[in-house]
């Protein structure tokens, strides 16, 4: 029951934030997502990590089709859900502080979206994980056309056209798979028992990797994603990077990892290699990018990158490290975002050049943004660097030789992230921005959950590892038995 | 009694967070003495298990704190590891620290952010103590990352100054390179023993491993790449000078009781798997020897106090890697606590100087100071005598030690210990004589400013002075009758290993003892002579009338240039490139190519294509709603 609640509570409050009209829709939208977080809490403190399958319920929908409205939650699906209903009350106030005209399709706009990745994380019908899969496009779409900046037709156009050649092969694969079926469905269990040789097997996986790499991105397929988190709105670039781009890698652990483990064996190190020359690479543009943005947006394809590299080793600890990598990248990188939204508020420009000083006038939003910084430069001790840390393990039992060059990202993460930090905040105080005012305490109380977070993860990482270790070793034994039962 | 270990930490943690959440009700004038009293807290603490461990009475322990990083089927712990090792860093960075934090109260007492500092300062202790007293290599790392992490907040506390802020950020970013070679090592060493707790990893290395292997080579090379990065070796060393630019109290807690020491307390604490790599041990000899001659020769011409002080810590460090790569661990920690001794007491003495200088720190515009700080120049001159190796004091035990072991190993390893002594030897006296002696060079508003520092400064000098002249006779060799204790201290349960019985004779060892003080000896009077006697001051401009090697080391081997013209400016070419050409023309292309050629094979339906995404949108769930249906249909 919970499950359909957190997907249907929010919908139900979108159409409401709709209908309460411009002024209140931003008010009674963060109290939706107050609300829907406290049901994800109820929920994680509920749940049952042991016995895997948690909150399930089975429908009959499209019966010709045996399309089932099928959900639930195992520790995968537990962590990725948590993680949206904590970013959305913040995601929702960065829209609020960043004050956009039309606030009602806003936020229902959002909450919409909010609920088809609920429905994302949780569905165990392939199909109807695909309808929710498209379902969280369309609000971004609108979002970014709507509100973005200056560029956004041509971006959004390019995101668009990305996202849906992704989704098709997508459709392709999935109803392949639905005919492969003995009972025909689309049912999880019966995709995890398919016995595929080894060509259909690599048709499949081509597909999924196809659509979810698109998403995440990995490296070639990444062009839409620096225009498009530059131009968005901050609140959309935060639902895209915070949480949207969680699905792509949720798709991999989800579908691909169990259903085509033989395809994974032989084309997964390619993968992993295209994942390491995207963090190389995208670390090596972050140093010279001028906006911040789209500095973010490339050090997000590097972070993005080592998460893929360690979900394709398809170890325990890989699927660990990603799984909680995702919760941390999620808070740091809509943490960075907030402060891109404050920094924006008070100087009107993300320009590198141009700022510069405002530590001086600002010394808490100075401290906030540093350890924010920290984090996501994986300093011990912040949320930051578990997962990178069991990243590493995992990759370097993959491959020494890629450990070493994704690793040279903690020196070049240093280097664009320090200086980017020592442009927009250290130096001699610049005039044009001597008034400047320091965080209010709204702003404030916004930020500080998210710090909480990054320590609290830092320090009892086990909280989400615990969560997720039983399902993690269900999904590797499921593997094993259709790799074995093939050769 | 165990179970209050984790206040050793915890307490200059606490003072971090008190200090820096209650920043705007803490009155600025208690804010050192808050952070003061939770290391000199801390200290007392350590005594616990110092005097005991003192005493050859301490039972090594483990306490684990929590269940850090569940992987499976290693549970990394947050746990900490108590023995006569960790004790003795931990007696140092608290007890030093503590002295340190006395100091600060006086020195920073008209900054603004003197509360920022102090807790910048207790962030510092809490990240060393956590370095030295994790039980595994993931709790060092931990503390290893904290401590980089301080140094970057401290070097650039100043923060409107972007050169100092630029020190910070190089500081950071050099320690990074160590770090993922540090990390690499890490990740092979768990692959390969599926632990990362020392004691398993120290216990079964022996079985895991061949000696002399391959493996263990690379192993303990990445970790000791980690070491030159922390501890400023070449070829990351050029960090460590910059990082004066924080105030001078920083630098004597980074140069003496935390952070350089890091890599030496590494090495010890892991000396059975380099004990396997004799090659490593070689190439970690090697490095610190050129690390000791190269920053010696750089120090011999600045004419900055604290940078002169800042290529001697280098070149000392140097010296303790040259004891670890011939294997006399105890002796390289022996020189990290003599040096801790006499480079906090130098630090803070040259502190002292620019404080009644009013900021002058060039030793140019010195002179004569003797007469106008007599505390901070007896303090001074011991610890220089201490530094240049003249007995009793600390530092001619411990380098005596270094050197000795050179002989053993080779007559010519002796004869370039005693070269880099004698640089330093020369740079010492040359920058003590300058500051001095001699007549006043600075201007008469400096002048008449003069003062000696407060109580509360020259009370922690005269301490350091006082460890400084006997800090050396816990090591006394057995050639002046003694024992080795210390050497027999670190060697409880074998922690690590004692050296063998020297194969020179007393003899010879009196002999070399003798030749290496007298060579110290005529340095220091040609030092005199020239300095004082003869009234030689560097000129202002150096480009006239200068050697090839005067202006070389000046310009110290133009070393940073060479990195920036080699690293970092093709790093940003490559950026540069990679954007303009495989982002944006290649990658781009491709994609806008693509969706030209979709454009020209739809022609015939052209009209839907309105460029509108909400006509796509509206098309994408026509599609779906299409797919369904046919299905149903069929």
């Amino acid at each position: 029951m919970i499950t359909t609640f957190l997907i249907g509570f929010p919908l139900l409050a979108a159409l409401f934030v709709y209908l309460s009209g411009n002024k209140l829709a931003g008010k009674v939208a963060v109290i939706a997502s107050l609300l829907e977080l406290a049901a994800g809490i109820s929920a994680f403190l509920d749940f049952n990590p042991i016995i895997i399958w948690n909150f399930e319920q089975r429908i009959e929908w499209i019966s010709n089709l045996n399309i089932e409205y099928y959900v639930g939650m195992d520790g995968i699906s537990l962590v990725l859900v948590l993680l949206t209903v904590l970013l959305l009350p913040v995601i929702l106030i960065t829209g609020l502080l960043s004050k956009l005209k039309d606030t009602a399709a806003f936020y229902s706009l959002a909450l919409l979206m909010q609920s088809a990745l609920i429905g994302v994380f949780t569905a165990k019908d392939v199909f109807l994980f695909y309808i929710f899969w498209e379902l969280a496009l369309l609000p971004i779409y609108f979002i970014c056309l709507q509100w973005g900046d200056e560029n956004r037709k041509a971006t959004t156009f390019k995101f668009f056209i990305y996202t849906l050649v992704g989704s098709l092969f997508m459709l392709v694969a999935i109803i392949y798979l639905y005919l492969q079926t003995p009972d025909h469905s689309y049912s999880m269990e019966s995709l995890y028992s398919l016995r595929l040789d080894s060509i259909d097997q690599t048709f499949v996986f081509l597909a999924f990797v196809l659509a979810f790499g698109i998403k995440m991105p990995i490296f070639p397929l990444h062009t839409w994603q620096p225009a498009t988190y530059t131009s968005a709105p901050t609140a959309g670039t935060m639902l895209l990077s915070g949480i949207m781009l969680k699905m792509g890698i949720y798709g991999v652990i989800r579908w691909v990892i169990p259903i085509t483990p033989i395809a994974l064996e032989s084309y997964g190190c390619w993968v992993i290699i295209a994942a390491v020359i995207g963090i190389l690479y995208s670390s090596i543009l972050a140093l010279q990018q001028q906006n911040y943005k789209t500095l973010i947006a490339y050090v997000s394809i590097a972070h993005v990158g080592l998460i893929a590299a360690g979900v394709f080793s398809a170890s325990f600890i890989g699927i660990q490290a990603s799984l909680i990598q995702m919760f941390a990248h999620g808070i740091n990188v809509v943490g960075i975002f907030l402060i891109i939204e404050l920094i924006v508020k008070r100087t009107g420009t993300l320009e590198l050049s141009k700022l510069g000083g405002l530590r001086h006038q600002a010394p808490i939003l100075n401290v906030f943004f540093l350890i924010i910084v920290m984090a996501s430069i994986a300093l011990p001790l912040t949320n930051g660097f578990v997962g990178e840390f069991m990243l590493f393990v995992a990759l370097f039992q993959y491959s020494p030789i890629l450990t070493a060059i994704a690793g040279l990202t903690i020196i070049l993460g240093a280097v664009y992230m320090l200086s980017s930090f020592q442009k927009i905040m250290l130096g001699d105080v610049n005039p044009n921005y001597s008034h400047v005012q320091d965080v209010t305490l709204g702003e404030a109380l916004t930020l500080v959950p998210l710090i909480a977070l990054i320590i609290i993860m830092g320090i009892f990482p086990n909280i989400v590892l615990e969560q997720t270790e039983a399902s993690v070793e269900m999904l590797l034994q499921s593997m094993q038995k259709t790799v074995s039962s093939i050769n | 009694m165990k179970d209050f270990v984790w206040l050793i930490p915890t307490l200059p943690l606490a003072g971090f967070l008190i200090l820096s959440l209650f920043k705007s009700f803490i009155p600025k004038g208690l804010s050192g003495y808050l952070a003061t009293l939770a290391v000199v807290s801390s200290f007392i603490v350590v005594l616990n298990w110092f005097i005991p461990a003192l005493r050859g009475e301490l039972t090594p322990f483990t306490w684990v704190a929590w269940d850090w990083i569940n992987l499976g089927k290693y549970h990394l712990n947050f746990a900490f590891q108590i023995d006569v090792l960790s004790i003795w860093f931990m007696a140092i960075i608290t007890g030093i620290g503590s002295l340190i934090h006395l100091y600060s109260i006086a020195y920073m007492h008209d900054d603004d952010g003197i509360t920022r500092y102090f807790s910048y300062l207790n962030l510092f202790i809490f990240s060393m103590l956590i370095l030295v007293m994790g039980s595994n290599f993931v709790v060092l790392f931990a503390g290893w990352e904290g401590v980089g992490l301080c140094s970057y907040l401290l070097i650039g506390f100043w923060f409107k100054n972007n050169a100092y802020n630029d020190a910070a950020k190089k500081a950071f970013i050099m320690n990074r390179i160590g770090d993922l070679g540090f990390l690499l090592g890490m990740l092979l060493l768990f692959m390969h023993v599926g632990s990362l707790d020392y004691t398993t990893v120290l216990e079964q290395a022996p079985q895991v491993f061949h000696k002399n292997a391959g493996l263990i080579t690379v192993i303990t090379l990445l970790l000791f790449v980690g070491a030159t990065g922390k501890s400023a070796q070449v070829p990351l060393y050029t960090w460590l000078p910059d990082a004066m630019a924080g105030p001078t109290p920083v630098s004597a807690l980074i140069h003496a009781a935390t952070m350089v020491t890091a890599g030496i307390y590494m090495i010890t604490r892991t000396n059975i798997l380099f004990d396997l790599a004799p090659i490593t041990l070689d190439i970690v000899y090697y490095i610190g020897t050129a690390t000791a001659i190269l920053a010696a020769l750089i120090g011999l011409t600045q004419n900055d106090i604290k940078k002169v002080l800042a290529y001697s810590t280098v070149s000392q460090l140097g010296f303790m890697f040259m004891a670890l790569g011939m294997g006399a661990y105890s002796i390289a920690v022996f020189h990290v606590t003599t040096h801790a001794f006499f480079k906090a007491l130098l630090f803070l003495g040259s502190g002292s100087v620019i404080h009644a200088m009013g900021g002058e720190q060039d030793i140019r515009y010195m002179g004569g100071l003797r007469h106008k700080l007599p505390i901070t120049f007896i303090t001074f001159l011991i610890g220089t005598l201490a530094i240049a190796g003249i007995p009793p004091l600390a530092g001619f035990f411990s380098k005596d030690a270094i050197l000795a072991v050179a002989f053993e190993h080779s007559p010519i390893y002796w004869g370039i210990g005693v070269f880099a002594a004698l640089l330093t030897t020369f740079y010492m006296f040359r920058m003590f004589f300058l500051t001095f002696f001699g007549s006043f060079r600075g201007s008469d508003k400096q002048k008449e400013h003069l003062h000696e520092s407060p109580l509360l400064m020259t009370l922690p000098l005269a301490v350091l002075a006082l460890l400084s002249f006997g800090g050396g006779f816990i090591n006394i060799p057995h050639v002046f009758g003694g024992h080795q204790w210390f050497s027999h201290y670190l060697n409880q349960k074998s922690l690590v290993p004692l050296l063998g019985e020297s194969s020179i004779s007393v003899t010879t060892e009196y002999i070399l003892m003798a030749i290496a003080l007298i060579l110290v000896m005529a340095t220091i009077l040609f030092t005199y002579i020239s300095y004082v006697k003869k009234h030689n001051i560097p000129s202002a401009d150096n480009s006239e009338s200068t050697t090839l090697g005067y202006k070389l080391s000046y310009n110290k081997f133009y070393i940073d240039e060479i990195y920036h013209s080699i690293i970092v400016k093709p790093l940003h070419i490559a950026s540069d490139t990679v954007f303009s050409f495989i982002e944006k023309y290649i990658l781009d292309g491709i994609v806008k190519s693509i969706g030209l050629g979709v454009q020209k094979a739809g022609s015939g339906i052209r009209h839907i294509q309105s460029g509108s995404t909400n006509t796509y949108a509206l098309f994408m769930i026509l599609g779906v709603a299409l797919v369904i249906l046919i299905q149903i249909v069929l």
